[in-house]
């Protein structure tokens, strides 16, 4: 009995999905989890585990194709014809698992990180940069795959009558998705008053008269992946060959060539036209020496590498420095919210992630309570699974202050837009030996600009300084305790 | 300023222009001794004598025939149709001459054909039509359909000079119902602009004739009950004022297209495709018609109230519309 493979939902209002790339030929066999295919949605990229064991027998969606959440992409034979189709083969353990997911049951998705590790297959995602360096090079090392999306991607979570995750219809008018699209509203958080629970003209005008920050603030209930327009990996001080950035190879029929954004190009765009409507944006700059935190690295890189099995970024420090800066000065943990600032408890840092197609911005949860380890695992971790694609949708969600590293080329600072609808962001530029003043002498020290962006509706100059004061204070006088 | 009602409105507007302009001539059955079914043209004999006041046969082709090869030789004459259901038997004339005249050999044909239309006095079904669409669906001809006393004195008049055929529909119910200032001078009022009869925020009705007043009763009546409608009064219908209707629409956002004929091909489906196509966007509801529905006018006077549009359907609709 063949199992279907459907197009999962990923994420409430996601309608559907796009077949990016599939693993496995017809004629193949899979196992249960193994990774079948990839996939692009308005909020994260992911691989698709196969729900069974078996041989593929039919793919009903060929790559770049968009189709609606639930529909069949493809089909598994069970073991009985697959032998048929393959030859005999020895059933491996794991797919003699008793608990076989019937064949509607939707893959889970993303698969755990436990049961990715039992996948024999290497995973077929470009890997930009070896899998032991997540987080030291920019992701756009990986050979560039013109993204060929079809017109059919259109961007339907903004402003579209939209189809709610559920399947229910968001009921408005062609006027109230026109004011929809013009502000940037999800009509998901406007109330319906009409017949049925329409959205009126009136409804989403009270909606927008209740002032931008309410957008701001249902858009955080509901977020959509955060992107931002920054190159983001950590990278060690010292000599950088920068990555070329990816160039598509174009085919020019004529003087100009169109080419259809992404799902993900589109989020990003929409979300930065956003962001700098919303927010009064403004800069500031401070230079960090990096001695200390260079220092630490040093001593503890081997031990956290052999422990975790992964590098110590120079990331897991600035994480841990701008908590303790935020701990200090709670508005930059916040959000508007009409007349209100809202402060949020919990600490969730997001770290701008660069892909080859766009940016995605995992989060790690709870910052504050995680002690550096905890953080830097996090950081290692996110960072990785968001270049091959692995994120789960709620590790790209809750982001309450995001860090994004525009030094990664070799930038000595970005003036970053604020990731929406927070109210900061930490841009951290290049780290780089530079002849400093050290008591009156000339000294070389490796040297980094931090670049802050806040808003100013809710934060001062004054504030904004005392802040990256703070970060700067921690960075320069890491102690053992923090570690 | 003098209240007269739409009917003497409607002689006063010819009987200046019969004073003004030799060349304009009236042309019809029972016009002259009888003074008209309706006696619009009362006293006009008498004034302007047997030459300009023809009393003709009972032949529609005829008397619009005679017309168009007058407005040929340099006159400007104004047909009566004893009622506007008649019009058929002179539709040839109309349609194929008069309309298409000036495109095929050059020459403009300044005709006049008026006439009572419309339902809501018993008429049944040969006197009571409302067939404005014959004549909007063809290109050629101007078809004007006033409302009040002023307008219908004011567009007579530019009628009578506009050197196109015109079709000028008179609504018999508001001949002698309707009465407003009327300035006693010489005014015109142009074809092609529609009116405002009452400015509004919630739902546009988009109408024409006798329903204009049928929109404003129901626009009185829902002001009480939070709903503002605004009243579109087109005036014509062939030219008609787009951008009023469309300015109108995306400031309301809904839209009733109201009027008495009946409901498949009358002039609400264009008006609906038109917003449709250009104002789209500014939708906030279905376009929604009130309309007669697909027979012809009932006879039976019951039948008849519950054929016709009234402000109580015209209410019902905007209720439901309002809170779509």
């Amino acid at each position: 009995m063949p199992t279907n493979v459907i197009m999962p939902q990923m994420g409430e209002s996601i309608a559907e999905g796009t077949v990016t790339k599939w693993l496995k030929k017809v004629g193949d066999r899979v196992e249960r989890d193994e990774a079948l295919l990839e996939i692009s949605t308005d909020k994260v990229d992911a691989e698709i585990p196969s729900p069974s064991a078996g041989v593929l027998t039919k793919i009903l969606v060929a790559e770049n194709q968009t189709v609606a959440v639930n529909a069949i992409v493809a089909e598994i034979d069970g073991e009985g014809s697959g032998a048929a189709a393959g030859g005999p083969e020895p059933v491996r353990p794991q797919s003699a698992a008793p608990s076989v997911p019937p064949a509607s049951a939707p893959p889970t998705l993303p698969i755990s990180a436990d049961s990715r590790a039992a996948i024999a297959t290497p995973s077929p995602v470009p890997a930009p940069d070896g899998d032991t360096r997540p987080t030291s090079q920019p992701a756009s090392q990986a050979p560039a795959t013109p993204q060929a999306s079809p017109a059919a991607q259109a961007g339907r979570e903004l402003g579209a009558a939209g189809i709610g995750g559920n399947g229910h219809k968001v009921r408005s008018s062609p006027l109230v998705r026109r004011i929809a699209k013009e502000n940037q509203v999800d009509l998901r958080s406007v109330t319906g008053t009409g017949l049925g629970g329409r959205i009126s003209k009136k409804d989403i005008l009270d909606y927008l008269a209740a002032g931008p920050a309410a957008t701001q603030a249902a858009g955080e209930a509901r977020p959509k992946p955060a992107v931002l327009p920054q190159p983001d990996t950590w990278q060690a001080p010292g000599p950088q060959q920068p990555a070329p950035a990816p160039v598509s190879p174009l085919t020019f029929s004529g003087a100009t060539q169109a080419v259809p954004m992404t799902p993900m190009r589109k989020q990003i765009a929409e979300h930065m036209i956003l962001s700098r409507r919303t927010s009064a944006h403004v800069t500031t700059v401070f230079e960090v020496e990096m001695t200390r935190v260079y220092q630490m690295r040093a001593q503890n890189a081997a031990e956290f590498e052999r422990r975790n099995g992964q590098r110590l970024t120079f990331t897991s420090f600035f994480v841990r420095a701008a908590v303790e800066a935020i701990k200090q000065y709670p508005i930059f943990n916040a959000s508007v919210d009409g007349d209100n600032v809202i402060y949020k408890r919990d600490v969730n840092i997001g770290i701008a992630v660069a892909l080859e197609t766009g940016l995605i911005v995992p989060v790690v949860k709870h910052a504050d309570e995680k002690n550096f380890l905890g953080v830097a695992r996090a950081v290692t971790d996110l960072a990785e699974r968001a270049r091959t694609k692995r994120l789960n949708f709620d590790e790209v969600q809750g982001g309450t202050f995001t860090i994004t590293n525009p030094g990664v080329f070799g930038s000595l600072f970005g003036t970053p837009i604020i990731n929406q609808p927070q109210v900061a962001i930490l841009g951290v530029g290049v780290i780089e030996k530079r002849a400093v003043v050290r008591n009156d002498a000339i000294a070389i020290r490796p040297m980094a600009y931090l670049a802050l962006s806040f808003d100013h509706r809710v934060i001062d100059g004054a504030m904004a300084d005392q802040f990256l004061v703070k970060v700067k204070t921690v960075l320069e006088n890491w102690s053992e305790a923090v570690l | 300023m003098p209240v007269l009602t739409h009917l003497e409105a409607i002689r006063q507007g010819i009987w200046e222009e019969m004073e003004r302009d030799p060349s304009v001539f009236l042309i019809g059955e029972d016009i002259g001794e009888y003074g008209g079914a309706f006696k619009v043209t009362q006293g006009m004999l008498d004034k302007f004598g047997a030459d300009r006041v023809i009393d003709t046969p009972i032949s529609e082709s005829a008397i619009v025939g005679a017309a168009v090869g007058a407005a040929l030789m340099g006159m400007r004459p104004v047909v009566e149709m004893q009622f506007m259901d008649f019009i058929a038997c002179g539709f040839d004339q109309i349609v194929n001459m008069a309309a298409k005249i000036h495109y095929r050999w050059g020459p403009a044909v300044p005709i006049v054909i008026r006439g009572p239309s419309g339902a809501g006095v018993h008429g049944g079904p040969y006197h009571s039509q409302s067939n404005e669409m014959w004549f909007v669906h063809t290109p050629g001809l101007k078809v004007v359909v006033p409302a009040t006393a002023y307008d219908a004195k004011g567009l007579i008049k530019t009628s009578i000079r506009d050197n196109n055929p015109v079709i000028f529909y008179e609504h018999k119910f508001l001949y002698r119902r309707i009465k407003d200032e009327v300035p006693a001078d010489d005014y015109v009022v142009p074809i092609g602009k529609a009116r405002i009869a009452r400015q509004g925020a919630d739902i546009s009705v988009v109408t024409y004739g006798a329903m204009v007043w049928t929109a404003l009763e129901a626009a009185e009546q829902l002001q009480k009950e939070g709903i503002s409608l605004e009243v579109i009064d087109l005036r014509s219908l062939l030219p008609y004022d787009e951008e009023t209707v469309l300015e109108s629409v995306r400031k309301c956002n809904k839209v009733i297209l109201l009027h008495e004929d009946t409901r498949i091909g009358g002039f609400a489906g264009e008006l609906a495709a038109v917003i449709a196509e250009k104002a789209f966007e500014d939708l906030d509801g279905p376009i929604v018609r009130v309309t007669s529905p697909d027979t012809p006018v009932p006879f039976s006077p019951p039948l008849e109230e519950y054929f016709l549009p009234n402000a109580k359907k015209v209410a019902e609709a905007a209720r439901r519309l309002a809170a779509y």
